[in-house]
């Protein structure tokens, strides 16, 4: 026991040396690539990978061309679709682990719409729950090697927050009428901050689908940008790629654990925004 | 956003001025596929995109509506029911198996009574009889004292008379030996030995 103790605590001194070390390295492979760059050795484009492009053919992107986009949210539907319908097909009392991770995941989302919005949200549920499988099944693919992440794009999670903001705007005014725009009145602060309050809740409000939207594809650009540029870095050191690799390695488990939460955060935010329009009373 | 783009677009700058280095001297043109700042605010893809995510989300939204959420919400609702029969059985279960045991244990408890009851009445049963035979064997046991007391008696009474008779004998013998030649008077003789005897 004693010296199966002693051996692990060596182990661990030995891991220790070795992150060091290769810590070490990777800061000479970096200024050793830095030098090499001038030399016009070294060539990363993380930004490559966000391109978009026609799938068959070359030639302009028009609205109804098929791209790498359409093809990796086709897979996201068919993601879905094998998940939610596939998975569930046995209907079994004793659930099957594709069946109880569909039920994981609408009993997931379900608690969070009734525990953050109230029950009367329910009716919205399919609607959240739609946001909320895309946006992980897109995560997720978008993380397959030489994929293309179409929640990494401005332009879909803008539409994506856009729809919320609209939904839940106008949602607020058909359910509430004018009682809706209480919810920038703030009646528990004194009197005289009230107009200052109102002035501030009402741009906190209207930034609400650029920080929703900007999260989302902020994070899974980010991510994906750095584990380009570490790629790079491997594909350019030869030997002591390794350094760099191990980086990609901690860094893509950091990207599986953020494309869960930023589908989390999306979904648990356009909770919070839909229980302002159900309840807008402070 | 502004800001996330500028960087990206200084990046880019720096990054095209290595490539056109690289380009002289390599000769290679990346230019095909190289992105133009950040492809995400390439607006001539935005209407792309756009149109086939609006598909996409109509697509899971129909999906999750039709198939999926009714199916989930049925075997939720379903296992619930199952569950709720069951807990509902296994409660009956248990009811029922506590009346049983009580009833045993009343069973047993009746037994026991019965058993307890029995044993008394057999106890009594022997104890009477015991006391019916020890009352012969008493009663037995008396007559056969008073019988061997009177046959004790009546032995004492012979003995007394022999002893009595041997005794007057004996005394008319030494009266005729003491005194040879003189008529021994046997009635004074029997009246002075009983008078002895007697006490």
């Amino acid at each position: 026991m004693a010296t199966e103790s002693t051996n692990s605590q060596a182990k661990s001194g030995a891991g220790k040396m070795i992150f060091f070390v290769l810590i070490g390295l990777a800061v000479l492979a970096f200024i050793a690539a830095l030098l090499d760059d001038y030399e016009g050795g070294l060539s990363i484009h993380p930004m490559d990978q966000f391109i978009v492009s026609p799938l068959f053919g070359d030639g302009p992107v028009g609205m109804f061309t098929i791209t790498n986009a359409t093809l990796w949210m086709a897979l996201a539907v068919l993601a879905v679709v094998l998940l939610m319908v596939v998975g569930t097909r046995g209907r079994a009392v004793i659930p099957s682990r594709s069946q109880s991770m569909a039920e994981l995941a609408y009993g997931f989302v379900r608690n969070m719409v009734e525990d953050v919005a109230g029950k009367d949200a329910l009716p919205y549920f399919p609607y959240i729950f739609t946001l909320f499988l895309y946006i992980l099944c897109a995560n997720f693919l978008g993380l397959i090697p030489g994929s293309f992440t179409t929640t990494s794009h401005i332009a879909v999670t803008a539409i994506l927050a856009a729809a919320v903001f609209l939904t839940v705007t106008i949602l607020g005014f058909v359910k509430n009428g004018a009682g809706f725009l209480s919810l920038f009145w703030v009646a528990s602060a004194p009197l005289a901050l009230r107009p200052i309050l109102a002035v501030i809740e009402l741009i906190s409000y209207f930034v609400r689908p650029v920080s929703h939207s900007i999260r989302l594809a902020g994070n899974v650009m980010a991510g994906h940008a750095v584990l380009k540029v570490f790629a790079g870095f491997a594909g350019a050191l030869g030997l002591a790629g390794i350094a760099p690799i191990i980086g990609v390695v901690a860094i893509y488990g950091l990207e599986v654990l953020v494309s869960a939460i930023q589908a989390y955060v999306f979904t648990i935010l356009t909770c919070v925004y839909l229980k302002d329009a159900l309840h807008p009373h402070h | 956003m502004a800001d996330e783009a500028e960087n990206a677009g200084q990046g880019e700058n720096a990054h095209g001025g290595l490539e056109a280095g690289l380009e002289v001297a390599i000769g290679t043109d990346h230019g095909a596929t190289d992105a133009a700042g950040m492809p995400q605010l390439d607006f001539a893809t935005f209407d792309n995109q756009i149109f086939w995510l609006i598909l996409t989300l109509l697509a899971i939204f129909f999906v999750l509506s039709k198939i999926a959420l009714p199916r989930i919400s049925a075997v939720i609702a379903e296992r619930q029911g199952t569950l709720t029969n069951d807990l509902a059985a296994a409660e009956d279960l248990k009811r029922q198996a506590a009346e049983a045991e009580e009833s045993y244990n009343t069973a047993l408890a009746n037994a026991r009574a019965e058993a307890q009851k029995i044993a008394q009445e057999t106890r009594d049963e022997i104890q009477a009889q015991l006391q019916v035979e020890i009352d012969k064997a008493d009663a037995q046991i008396a007559a056969r004292a008073s019988e061997g007391e009177a046959r004790i008696a009546e032995i004492e009474a012979g003995a007394l008379a022999t002893a009595e008779e041997v005794a007057r004998d004996v005394a008319a013998e030494i009266v005729r030996a003491l005194a040879p030649g003189q008529d021994v008077d046997a009635d004074a003789v029997s009246a002075a030995v009983t008078a002895r005897v007697r006490g």
